[in-house]
């Protein structure tokens, strides 16, 4: 048996914690211009940070056959959370997602995020892959079931990750290339009548991406703000903290949200290119972890947590320059908010838990 | 046994998951090129456009505070206006140093001590881009040797906003109140979206009972500003709904007759419509101007206020608290009617003195060697004290509370303007809770001619005047009688809040107390009969003199050798005219000496200018 680093002793990843922990600072520079230079904003996110990094670390400890076994249990406690927040839930801005548990309130459909990759990849990895026709089918319930509990609270963003978690796990499963354009095929067909169950503000959103200038100071100022902050800002930027689009008030969510039109309003299309290639480090890594993975559990789970945090900066990315419809995903680790960062950590010290607990496995 | 599955086959396995990953490692990239390209788009091939956009073209959404409501009275008379007032603000965002832009300032305009005490102040609860005022209220002067200099000083502005004005000064302050600028406090109580570019808000009186009418709801402006943050047009504008005037039942004319009565003493006067509980006229005298209250009263003038003795900014109306004195006699004698104490036709002997069976205290009449025969009409009409310890006696101190509190002693009048005492009518049962003692017979004596612990507010006493007038009906008395919208003129009658009944009576008995009542203004023998020679109507009245200090017994009572300070209050209570009743008053003056020699000669003067003035107007 090998010499085992400290790094592996503690079931770390160096090269993906090197990439979150410079993410993570980015995160916090950006901020502190972006809500207008109040330290208070910063010390809490960084505060926010410190404990999604502390619980992460405590995620790797535990191995993926521990994992694997509690997938399924952790899936069912959080459907049953989701039904209770619809019974006896929190509105907070017109939405009800928040579950008051006396001393903290939290977002049960967050835990959704990690919960539906992980049940689907309990489900397909306890059997021969390619699955079959009924296994998938019940997959898809598995996730369809909480992505229409979330749909109704009414949280398109997360609906739309949770979503896209479940079916990235049984697309890396290797499901026959006729289901994925049979499935494409029935999601286009269910278009309209999803558009008949949509809220008001959510339709609104759709209607403004497919024509912003039609509502410039209504549904589509957002995306015409972000444009111009983005655009303005040029090849190199205008600087940080000089962002004149964020400072004087014209952006909205710029802490949130939209903080990505921040980032490239200060530090312009170089700025820009870093950080895009930054994200691609850690994917690229997650990635890899997912391909070396040795049990089929941690490579589905892996692979699909991956494509999740994919899913999150393209959406992110693409709504902020005007690309994709306002839903409201925020770019990881540069948002403000500490949710996302929490569930997001959370399954990254599952990939490290996956890839550092697999030497010890093969012995 | 044949295997259910077959093995896993995990060299297979391995190669589908890694070619998938390999697959959607491509779409990855793909898509980021997507994104890049657009951003490469935005950022390099469109910069000129947007640099120009985020140059010239930015849309700020502003709210445009609505306008205060104006206050009138009841004949038109405008009581608090807007005014436009110049101010100096500052922008701190774009300041340096402040310190050493407020030093070059004061070259200019003038700036205290004070001034930058306020402005560092509100400093802290501005955000940076906001503009705080440094200095109100510039003078023509003023604006313009800054505005010759302004280009050295970017970042200040001299801006011209509406002010609360109150033409009237200290002669209707106390109803009316004051706007000051919004504190945390009243955010915790407003609206705060609705109040987003409001600056002042109601502090006191009509100000702040009609809050929610005076103000208005906010509106929205969407403007297109360059980079230094001016406004170039715009756009869009949603105008915010004005506040709404409101009228006030007060009858200026009998204000300023009643302020001028009262000037230079202390006290109160308010007077009632008996039918509908309108206030034609509330005066506190002293009384405070409210114009320096808008922009916040400099400290040294505020403290002069607060720590003088003639205490100007207590409303003495609603807030003074005095023994009742003689003036409670009436309400007295109605109830003895109506709890069948007494026969009104029977009298007693009044020797001067009175005491309690079995004890040798004389408690003491007015007049040193009594009235003689006395019954009720003589007694309400001569003010025979003697006659109101024995009724007292009968009564006893419990149905003595009972009727008071019926007449609406003891609790507040429910005034729309809010902020009165309640007064107290005391009890058995008070007295054990406050003072866990019994209460005594010869206590109840006292209370039997207004003094000992009974307290009143001039508020309770009209309205239980106007009850009298009315023949129990016992209103709440009201400020404010409708609103009106500045842009419809739509008018929006105001209710009272509600309307209760004296029980207990009996028309007899009311006419009865009324017939003393007139007596003691139209009687031979009335105690204010000066007052009430050659009114070319009849009024009914009650004189009461109040002491400030016991006297002990069988000592005199010397007016000039006590020092003004303990000299008596003066009160006087009245309606008129009999046969219809149009007004009701109470007025106070405090250590003023008598009540018929204080206190009921206004009282004449305010009814002949409001019964006889109106009379001619009708004609």
């Amino acid at each position: 048996m090998e010499e085992k680093t400290l790094a592996k002793r503690l079931h770390i990843d160096v090269p993906l914690l090197f990439g979150l922990l410079v993410l993570c600072g980015i995160g916090l520079v950006v901020l502190y211009s972006a809500a207008g230079q109040d330290l208070q904003v910063v010390f809490r996110q960084a505060i926010r940070m410190g404990i999604a990094l502390v619980l992460m670390f405590c995620v790797a400890q535990f191995s993926p056959i521990q994992l694997e076994r509690w997938s399924l249990w952790i899936y069912l406690g959080g459907v049953s959370l989701l039904v209770a927040v619809l019974l006896f839930g929190d509105v907070g801005k017109g939405a009800q997602r928040w579950l008051d548990l006396g001393f903290f309130r939290f977002q049960p459909s967050e835990i959704m995020k990690l919960a539906v990759p992980m049940v689907i990849a309990w489900f397909l990895a306890g059997n021969h892959l390619p699955p079959t026709i009924g296994r998938i089918i019940f997959s898809c319930v598995l996730v369809i079931v909480p992505v229409v509990l979330i749909a109704k609270q009414p949280d398109l963003g997360t609906a739309l990750l949770v979503g896209a978690a479940g079916f990235s796990v049984l697309f890396i499963s290797g499901i026959g290339w006729r289901f994925i354009t049979g499935f494409s095929l029935i999601i286009a067909l269910c278009a309209p009548v999803l558009w008949h169950f949509m809220h008001e503000y959510q339709k609104r959103r759709v209607l403004t991406f497919l024509d912003p200038e039609q509502d410039p100071l209504g549904a589509g100022y957002h995306t015409i703000q972000s444009k111009i902050a983005i655009g303005s800002g040029g090849l190199y930027g205008k600087g940080w903290l000089n962002g004149t689009q964020s400072h004087l008030e014209f952006l909205p969510e710029r802490s949130t949200d939209f903080i990505f039109a921040v980032f490239c309003e200060e530090f312009g299309l170089m700025g820009v290119l870093l950080l895009i290639v930054l994200y691609m480090f850690i994917i690229f890594r997650g990635l890899i972890i997912a391909v070396s993975a040795q049990q089929t559990y941690g490579k589905l789970l892996a692979a699909g947590f991956v494509m999740t945090f994919f899913v999150y900066v393209f959406v992110n990315m693409g709504m902020v320059t005007g690309q994709l419809p306002v839903v409201g995903v925020p770019l990881p680790m540069i948002s403000l908010g500490g949710t996302s960062i929490v569930t997001l950590m959370i399954a990254f010290g599952i990939l490290m838990s996956i890839n550092t607990h697999r030497r010890m496995l093969s012995d | 046994m044949a295997l259910d599955f077959p093995f896993k086959d995990n060299t297979q396995e391995t190669s589908l998951i890694k070619h998938r990953v390999v697959f959607t490692g491509v779409i990855i990239v793909l898509l980021m090129l997507l994104i890049i390209s657009r951003l490469i788009y935005l950022q390099f091939i469109q910069h000129e456009h947007y640099i120009t956009l985020s140059q010239n073209n930015r849309v700020k959404i502003l709210p445009i505070p609505p306008i205060r409501g104006l206050i009138y009275s009841r004949d038109g008379i405008l009581l608090a206006e807007n005014q436009p007032a110049f101010s100096l603000e500052i922008v701190p965002e774009r300041i340096d140093d402040l310190d050493k832009v407020i030093k070059d300032l004061s070259e200019y305009v003038t700036i205290e001590k004070n001034d930058v005490e306020r402005f560092k102040k509100l400093l802290k609860e501005k955000r940076r881009f906001e503009s705080v005022p440094l200095r109100y209220n510039l003078n023509e002067q003023e604006v313009a040797r800054f505005s010759v200099n302004q280009h050295h000083f970017p970042g200040v502005e001299v801006i011209a906003r509406p002010y609360r004005r109150y033409p009237l000064k200290d002669e209707v302050s106390h109803a009316i109140g004051y706007v000051g600028r919004v504190d945390e406090q009243d955010l915790e109580q407003l609206d705060k979206s609705n109040y987003i570019g409001t600056t002042h808000t109601g502090k006191f009186g009509a100000e702040k009972a009609y809050e929610n009418l005076l103000h208005g709801k906010v509106g929205y402006q969407q403007v297109e500003i360059n980079a230094q943050g001016r406004i170039i047009r715009v756009l869009e504008r949603t105008p915010p709904e004005p506040g709404k005037d409101i009228y006030l039942t007060l009858d200026i004319s009998l204000q300023l007759t009643a302020v001028e009565a009262l000037a230079g003493k202390r006290g109160a006067i308010i007077a009632l419509d008996p039918d509908n509980g309108d206030v034609l006229a509330m005066v506190s005298s002293p009384s405070y101007d409210p114009n320096p209250f808008v922009n916040g009263i400099d400290f040294k003038a505020y403290r002069a206020l607060l720590q003088s003795s003639d205490k100007p900014l207590i409303n003495r109306v609603l807030q003074g608290k005095y023994p009742p004195g003689s003036t409670i006699k009436p309400f007295l004698g109605a109830a003895a009617l109506a709890y069948s104490a007494v026969d009104p036709s029977e009298t007693i002997w009044c020797p001067g003195w009175y005491s309690l069976k079995g004890s040798t205290h004389r408690y003491r009449d007015w007049k040193k060697y009594g009235h003689g025969h006395v019954d009720l009409n003589y007694s309400i009409m001569q003010s025979c004290d003697v006659y109101f310890y024995t009724l007292a006696h009968e009564l006893g101190i419990d149905r003595i509370h009972d009727a008071l509190t019926d007449f609406g002693f003891g609790r507040t009048t429910d005034i729309d303007i809010g902020g009165e005492s309640s007064g107290l009518v005391p009890s058995d049962e008070w007295k054990r809770k406050t003072y866990h003692q019994p209460w005594y017979p010869g206590e109840t004596l006292i209370v039997g001619i207004g003094q000992g612990s009974i307290l009143a507010t001039p508020l309770q006493l009209a309205v239980a005047t106007a009850s009298l007038a009315n023949h129990g009906h016992l209103v709440s008395p009201r400020l404010v009688y409708e609103a009106r919208d500045p842009i419809t003129n739509e008018i929006e009658s105001l209710q009272n809040k509600k309307q209760k009944s004296v029980s207990l009576y009996k028309e007899s008995h009311w006419k009865t107390i009324v017939q003393a009542m007139e007596d003691v203004v139209h009687g031979d023998r009335g105690t204010a009969r000066r007052s009430g020679m050659g009114a070319p109507y009849h009024f009914a009245g009650k004189t009461g003199t109040a002491q400030v200090i016991g006297i002990a017994q069988d000592e005199e009572y010397d007016e000039k050798a006590i020092s003004e300070r303990f000299k008596d209050h003066a009160l006087f209570i009245a309606f008129g005219p009999v046969e219809d009743p149009r007004i009701a008053l109470a007025i106070i003056v405090e250590n003023g000496g008598s009540g018929s020699r204080t206190a009921a000669p206004i009282a004449r003067q305010l009814l002949d200018h409001y019964l006889i003035n109106d009379k001619i107007n009708a004609g």
